[in-house]
């Protein structure tokens, strides 16, 4: 079977690969292209660990075809720090320990960004709704809940006027 | 998976020829049945025909006063267009309880009703609501209502080489609401043990002028339940009209019994949720009236 030849925008930057007909998103991130920092957990769709950003939309890479990515745009955990600054979810995460073996962390953090991206102010009753497609087997959650809603309240505080 | 072929077409037409050359060619939409049935090694088609290239089957139009929904728009954009979202709200909340974010985000009503699971959480609501489905195939295009698609558990009436490109809802007016409800064991994703659907008008005196009542995850493929709706028609949704509501939807339920619940479980629920469906229905009708 010929490979497809696909050009995409992968965290701002123009990214050309080569993949099979079938080859996931997943599978190209992480094999083809080496950003591992996406994780593949249940391959199904139901854990969330492998979340990216397609065009401006949530979703599990595991879920969608390399090949679907041909001229959109993706963003993946590896852009969400800028440069050594990390953003203000992956710092709170860090101080409230909302982890401990770290798997499904990076679907977390991607996926907590995107609300907050579309909503700075959420109820941790919405929080809780639109983080339902990520599991953690390890933490309880209460903690991701409490890093979340502490960042959300760090980005308020960036965003008010000075 | 071996040699499967990917095509991205942009007309219908170059779709149809694509999937009418090869029997096994499945069109792909959200991917969140299909991809995974791939995966699991479920089904090996020959090729994959990603509809999401073809002008017109992403979003939402307004058709007249009623709508049109393109086969590939996510759950989550239906939510998103404020018009669709206060004329159909039992159909966009029905869409919007299937899977995560991530999964709503891809996953759409015409893959939901395309893979023909008893349990699909959409189409109680479509059915309720009347909708109907344009499709598309060598011998041209034809429009059935959503009840004509599922045939089985993962079989519909589709024949080779079509494929659903809208689902059409029709106009609402003065008087009209719908509403859709699920039993699961949790909040959110899960499948459904029973949907139910309903979608009513109700007159000045608030007398029942027409009710559609569906149900789901309680038969082979959804039922519209005649009766149910006939036991409202003409009442002002008083203790008999509900009396006679329940003893309908338990006479049309032929649920299996599996690990989300039993036969007796999901008949006594579906009698429970029609009528909550019907009661949150008639606020959204009292509302417009």
């Amino acid at each position: 079977m010929n490979k497809l030849h696909i050009s995409t925008i992968i965290n701002g930057d123009a990214q050309e690969f080569l993949c099979d007909p079938t080859a996931t998103l997943l599978d190209v991130l992480r094999d083809g292209i080496g950003l591992t920092g996406t994780k593949e957990g249940c391959a199904s769709g139901d854990c969330g660990a492998c979340t990216v950003v397609l065009d401006g939309q949530m979703v599990c890479s595991c879920l969608v075809l390399a090949a679907e990515a041909q001229g959109r745009t993706v963003a993946t955990i590896e852009g969400v720090a800028e440069g050594a600054m990390l953003h203000p979810v992956q710092r709170q995460f860090l101080e409230h320990g909302a982890l401990q073996c770290g798997f499904c962390t990076p679907g977390f953090i991607v996926a907590a960004k995107a609300l907050l991206d579309r909503n700075p102010n959420p109820t941790e009753t919405e929080i809780r709704y639109w983080l339902a497609g990520n599991l953690c087997r390890c933490t309880g959650y209460d903690k991701i809940v409490r890093a979340v809603m502490d960042a959300a309240a760090e980005l308020r505080q960036e965003r008010m006027p000075a | 998976m071996t040699a499967t072929a990917y095509h991205a077409p942009e007309t219908i037409e170059q779709a149809v020829a694509l999937l009418a050359g090869n029997p096994s060619a499945r069109p792909l939409s959200g991917g969140t049945d299909l991809i995974v049935q791939m995966r699991s090694g479920r089904i090996a088609p020959a090729a994959v025909i990603d509809l999401k290239r073809i002008a017109g089957l992403s979003g939402v139009r307004r058709v007249g006063d009623g709508f049109a929904i393109g086969a590939a728009t996510p759950c989550t954009a239906l939510k998103d267009h404020a018009e669709l979202a206060a004329a159909w709200p039992g159909v966009v909340e029905a869409a919007n309880l299937i899977g995560s974010v991530q999964v709503r985000n891809r996953a759409t009503m015409a893959g939901n009703l395309c893979n023909a699971s008893p349990a699909a959480d959409s189409v109680p609501a479509l059915v309720a609501a009347n909708a109907t489905c344009l499709i598309a195939g060598p011998d041209g295009q034809r429009e059935v209502p959503v009840a004509a698609i599922p045939q089985a558990p993962g079989r519909t009436s589709l024949a080779p080489g079509e494929f659903l490109v809208e689902i059409r809802l029709p106009a609402r007016g003065v008087g009209d609401g719908d509403a859709y409800l699920r039993s699961i064991p949790r909040t959110e994703m899960d499948i459904a043990v029973v949907g139910a659907g309903a979608n009513l008008t109700v007159d000045a005196e608030g007398r029942c002028t027409a009710a559609r009542i569906a149900l789901g995850a309680v038969a082979p493929t959804v039922v519209l339940v005649a009766d149910a709706g006939a036991a409202l028609v003409g009442s002002r949704f008083d203790d008999a009209a509900f009396a006679a509501l329940a003893e309908a939807v338990k006479a049309a339920c032929h649920p299996i019994d599996d690990k989300r619940g039993t036969i007796a479980y999901r008949k006594a629920m579906a009698a429970v949720l029609a009528r909550r469906v019907v009661l949150t229905a008639l606020k959204r009708a009292g509302a417009a009236a």
